[in-house]
């Protein structure tokens, strides 16, 4: 036993050293209908021009509280109806000669990535001379897409000392506001990602419950029935 | 079946009916209401029955999903996601199934452990453990076909890498590989054929090994915590064990209570945790299946990683890694002999001796350690530095791995040894509760 005592001592004091990029830790709350409104609203105005979102349909965003007519009036451009999926019109073809590789679906993409590394990718764009686009990323490097939000956020350098990002111009938003903005895409994606996960977590109370009503009858049950075994 | 000796109380009406037709109320009596199992059942014996009630709920929630699913690499991906989001608590159905899959073999894994630990598989249920190895074979096989069918970059590339596997084996191997992926890489007539076998080739099979499994242990009876043959002591009158007492109803009362259990953890997962962290649905895995672009980091799903460590950590000889292969193959397999490889008096660690416990315990700290450890890429814990001879250089995680793969399987191989060499206790005539 003293054996694997050692080992474990032996493992436990090499730390770890897998590739560590510093995720910003992204404010998600589903509960906030307004979060999410104004998320799905950026990501209609801007996301969607390139990157479909095909599992999701305009008319689930009733969950988070707009009316169809809203949804009607203010979030469908492309002449889909309410029950319609976000696709886009842009083929795979044409992106990947424009961009170097086709814009993902974004319906599950805070599955794959995570709420912080989306929260932080979209902070994390820089000026870069180098590259195609004349964008690149901290989060992640040499990222085919451009910066879609910088009239937004303005423009940002990456300091080749500090290896941290400095202003370089100003947007539309301080530097509040467009973290701000961010976090409700960002909480619009994950809602996106899993619609009935609120509905999902309501539910599991009830259910826990009544197994926890049901575990105190059977456990009475089968004190009832193991009386006289002795 | 009026003269059938067993069917003592002639039944009337619709029963009695039935009766005269077909062994109703005898088969109820002998599997149920007078099959006698030991009352000293503990802890470790709800595992059996809560095995059943998984893959019961596995085809149940399998059925239901078969009929949104599309087994086609085109549409298998967008299929899953409408059963998420647009089919009515399809999302319940499918984190059912997928929930259910782990916890089918957190409670086989169990399962087994119990055997190990109470000697199930001594003589005479040398079969019934044989029949659960089976089961076991095929639930792995089961759960890998299954995992390819969400198409999703891990089903692909887990599925690529395991269908290589086969590749690595002497002479037939890239051929064969080839036979069963259907195509040079996995592709929709991979995804078809693995269909089929989740759906129905695998479900069929375990399905009758399961009854076996059952038609031997209630052939042989229960073992239990002590070990003892309950048939060894019986009422001189009635013939019934005297340490026995009927499965229904004091069993299905005792495990109704263990299932409740169950579902409330199994319902945690599902509600709250249906990702478990991906562990149990991986995040890669909500990216479409990609034959261009490979991930950085394939590990299979969590109750493969003792097994993939074990493959991981032998070194190819002369190029070839079929050492390794052969290696993770054996390592499962290996589980067939544990009937003739203990060698020990007694049955039950609690009257083995002391040398056992520890060779028990080495063991499953090697699996949990294995297990991690083919979780996580194995550059994990870095180098040796170059400074130490003959390690310099090697992987730490890949040393550790090379060590606990060679405890697993001393505990297989010395086990003729140390259980006969063992000091084992005195076994009681009755069961002690």
């Amino acid at each position: 036993m003293r054996f694997f005592i050692i080992i474990f001592l032996f493992i436990s004091s090499f730390s770890f050293s897998a590739e560590n990029i510093e995720l910003s830790k992204a404010p998600v709350d589903l509960t906030d209908n307004q979060s999410l409104q104004r998320g799905a609203r950026t990501f209609t105005n801007y996301c969607l021009n390139c990157h479909s979102a095909k599992y999701m349909r305009y008319s689930n965003l009733q969950d988070i509280g707009l009316s169809a007519e809203t949804i009607k009036n203010d979030l469908l451009f492309t002449g889909n109806k309410i029950g319609d999926t976000m696709s886009v019109n842009m083929s795979m073809k044409d992106s990947k000669k424009w961009f170097g590789a086709s814009p993902p679906d974004l319906s599950v993409v805070a599955r794959s990535r995570g709420a912080d590394w989306i929260y932080s990718y979209m902070r994390g764009f820089y000026r870069d001379p180098t590259r195609p686009m004349g964008w690149n990323n901290t989060v992640y490097v040499n990222s085919a897409m451009p910066h879609i939000l910088w009239e937004l956020e303005g423009e940002k350098i990456l300091n080749p000392k500090t290896k941290k990002l400095e202003k370089f111009s100003s947007g539309k938003l301080n530097a509040k506001e467009y973290d701000a903005t961010i976090a409700d895409l960002t909480n619009y994606l994950v809602y996106m990602s899993e619609p009935d996960q609120l509905k999902r977590k309501k539910m599991g109370y009830y259910v826990i419950g009544f197994l926890l009503l049901l575990l105190f009858l059977t456990i009475n049950l089968k004190k009832e029935y193991w009386r006289d075994i002795k | 079946m009026k003269k059938n000796s067993k069917t003592q109380n002639k039944s009337v009406g619709l029963i009695g009916w039935v009766d005269e037709r077909f062994p109703l109320s005898s088969f109820i009596k002998n599997h149920l209401t007078e099959y006698y199992a030991p009352k000293n059942f503990n802890f470790w014996y709800f595992f059996g029955a809560l095995a059943l009630f998984t893959f019961v709920m596995q085809i149940l929630t399998g059925i239901f999903l078969t009929m949104y699913y599309k087994p086609d690499a085109a549409q298998a991906f967008a299929s899953v996601e409408f059963i998420m989001r647009d089919v009515s608590f399809g999302w319940l159905i499918r984190y059912m199934h997928s929930t259910g899959a782990s916890l089918f073999f957190v409670v086989i894994y169990l399962h087994m452990f119990r055997g190990l630990m109470y000697g199930s598989y001594k003589k005479p249920r040398e079969l019934l453990w044989l029949f659960g190895v089976a089961i076991f074979l095929l639930l792995m096989a089961e759960s890998f076909f299954g995992y390819l069918l969400p198409w999703g970059q891990m089903s692909y590339w887990g599925a690529q890498v395991i269908v290589n596997l086969f590749a690595t084996i002497p002479f037939i191997g890239p051929d064969l590989a080839e036979w069963v992926r259907g195509d040079y890489l996995v592709s929709d007539a991979t995804l078809n054929r693995f269909f089929a076998f989740h759906v129905i080739a695998l479900p069929l099979a375990l399905a009758g090994l399961i009854m076996c499994h059952l038609v031997a242990l209630h052939e042989v009876g229960s073992n239990n915590p002590d070990g003892i043959e309950i048939k060894d002591t019986k009422d001189k009158k009635t013939g019934i064990p005297l340490d026995g007492i009927p499965f229904h109803p004091y069993y299905t009362v005792k495990d109704l209570t263990g299932l409740t259990v169950f579902l409330i953890v199994f319902a945690s997962i599902i509600f709250f945790a249906p990702e478990m962290g991906g562990y149990f649905l991986e995040a890669n895995n909500f990216v479409p299946a990609d034959p261009l672009v490979t991930p950085s980091h394939i590990a299979p799903t969590w109750y493969f990683t003792p097994f993939y460590s074990i493959l991981r950590a032998v070194p190819p000889i002369l190029g070839s890694q079929f050492p390794g292969v052969a290696a993770m193959g054996l390592s499962v397999l290996i589980f067939f002999f544990v009937p003739w490889l203990d060698k020990s008096k007694v049955r039950s660690i609690r009257y083995k001796g002391i040398l056992y416990k520890k060779w028990l315990a080495a063991f499953v700290v090697s699996f949990i350690i294995l297990g991690y450890l083919g979780t996580v890429p194995s550059n994990i814990w870095g180098q040796f530095s170059s400074i130490i001879p003959l390690l310099g250089g090697v992987d730490v995680a890949t040393f550790v791995a090379r060590i606990f793969t060679l405890v697993y399987f001393a505990f297989f191989i010395m086990m003729p040894i140390y259980s006969k060499k063992d000091v084992t206790k005195k076994v009681p005539k009755r069961v002690t509760m």
